[in-house]
């Protein structure tokens, strides 16, 4: 698994109280498996700010960049390759 | 079968509606809850007016104890027209500052202090507010921070999630002190405490647990909120109360509901919530509201995601083992059924 994968899982298990979050596929969404409310994203978008150095603006915080492992990932990567 | 919105579909028949609620409040708080009065807390606001106006058909006015209860950052104009409200009613009514008590419980400084970590120049004389971003339009909805210097100058930011979530907390303080005053006055009557919220509010979990969610009766939780403004015109009730656009009262900057918390108007969103409630296609909704099928289809996954995420608030605390001893109190059954 990639770095970057493994670093967002690492922190919604230190986050958040999910009991399967081994099981969760990396194209699934956060939202709809309820593993993120809104303000569970607002958490998630300082997050990624902050370990990976980037900043997110307003526009971008749309479900095709944040709601899957696989999402962000290519977010993350696009970011930082611009 | 599919299911069409009809212009019509949420207009009250109001004398009707009016006399089966207040039926119903005679029976859930003499009969069931065995209270013998209600207290209202008045905000000026439709809904609590309506409220009111309902518990007076129901009880008669001296089974009805008012209370406003304005923080020093209220409206102007809330404390004058719940008074006006009240006296059109002819219903008596404490008022009672809730400023000293949340000064005491911190309430401004835990505020504050997560305001200025986004803003290091906010402080004396500076007004705040906070509005939703995003949600018709995108699915992830996220605040933003909006303050208006002494000078009047605005600024935007959008709020992390660890200020976002000090700041409502400090806020919600407001809701919590208000019932707490409520259930004093309850408590020394033996009066059941109305809730006020409309059916956007209660299905949507646009209340504080503990606070405004906190109640013995909530008479118009099943009626949207166009449904209370008809009622309101049913009452006669003060043109101010009859044609205000609803806001939240909590925030020092004037602040809709909508800005909040709905990301769309309240009329809209009773289409919204309507049409979801009785499963008409996306595309007749979107038609209905004027939104594109996406930004139509973006609303009802939040109207869903909303249930989801404040099921919560609606839950009392879950026990390991049921107590089944205790007797369980029901809502009695309208005498009438529900008007079209």
């Amino acid at each position: 698994m990639s770095d970057i994968k493994q670093q967002v899982r690492g922190f919604i298990a230190s986050n958040f109280i999910i009991s399967d979050l081994d099981k969760l596929a990396d194209g699934a969404s956060l939202l709809e498996h309820r593993i993120l409310d809104s303000t569970g994203f607002i958490e998630l978008v300082s997050f990624l700010e902050e370990a990976f150095k980037v900043q997110i603006q307003d526009e971008e915080m749309v479900p095709e960049n944040l709601d899957s492992l696989d999402n962000i990932e290519a977010y993350i990567n696009r970011k930082r390759a611009g | 079968m599919t299911n069409y919105y009809r212009a019509d579909a949420l207009r009250l028949d109001c004398a009707a509606e009016a006399q089966r609620i207040a039926g119903w409040m005679l029976q859930a708080v003499g009969t069931t809850l065995r209270r013998r009065g209600v207290i209202i807390a008045m905000s000026g606001g439709v809904d609590s007016s309506v409220c009111a106006a309902l518990a007076v058909q129901a009880f008669g006015r001296e089974r009805v104890q008012g209370l406003l209860l304005p923080d020093r950052e209220s409206s102007s104009s809330s404390g004058s027209l719940g008074a006006k409200v009240a006296d059109q009613l002819g219903i008596t009514y404490h008022s009672e500052s809730i400023a000293a008590a949340l000064e005491g419980l911190g309430c401004y400084r835990w505020r504050d202090e997560a305001i200025r970590e986004v803003v290091p120049a906010y402080g004396e004389g500076w007004k705040s507010k906070i509005v939703i971003a995003a949600a018709a339009n995108s699915g992830l909805s996220y605040f933003k921070l909006v303050v208006q210097s002494p000078a009047g100058e605005l600024q935007e930011k959008r709020l992390p999630a660890k200020q976002y979530l000090q700041i409502v907390a400090a806020t919600n303080y407001k809701q919590r002190m208000r019932k707490a005053i409520e259930y004093f006055h309850a408590d020394r009557l033996g009066y059941a405490v109305i809730g006020t919220p409309n059916r956007l509010e209660y299905d949507q979990g646009f209340f504080v647990k503990g606070g405004d969610g906190l109640a013995d009766i909530k008479p118009i939780a099943h009626l949207y909120k166009t449904q209370v403004y008809q009622l309101a015109h049913h009452y006669r009730l003060p043109a101010e109360v009859c044609n205000a656009k609803p806001t939240t009262d909590t925030y020092s900057l004037a602040q809709g509901q909508d800005e909040f918390y709905f990301g769309l108007p309240y009329d809209k969103m009773d289409i919204a919530l309507w049409c979801h409630n009785h499963e008409v296609p996306v595309a007749e909704f979107a038609a209905a509201v004027s939104l594109n099928e996406q930004a139509a289809t973006r609303v009802y996954q939040d109207i869903a995601s909303k249930r989801a995420t404040t099921a919560y608030l609606h839950s009392g605390a879950l026990l390991v083992d049921p107590v089944s001893q205790l007797p369980k109190l029901t809502s009695p059954a309208p005498a009438l059924p529900p008007t079209p």
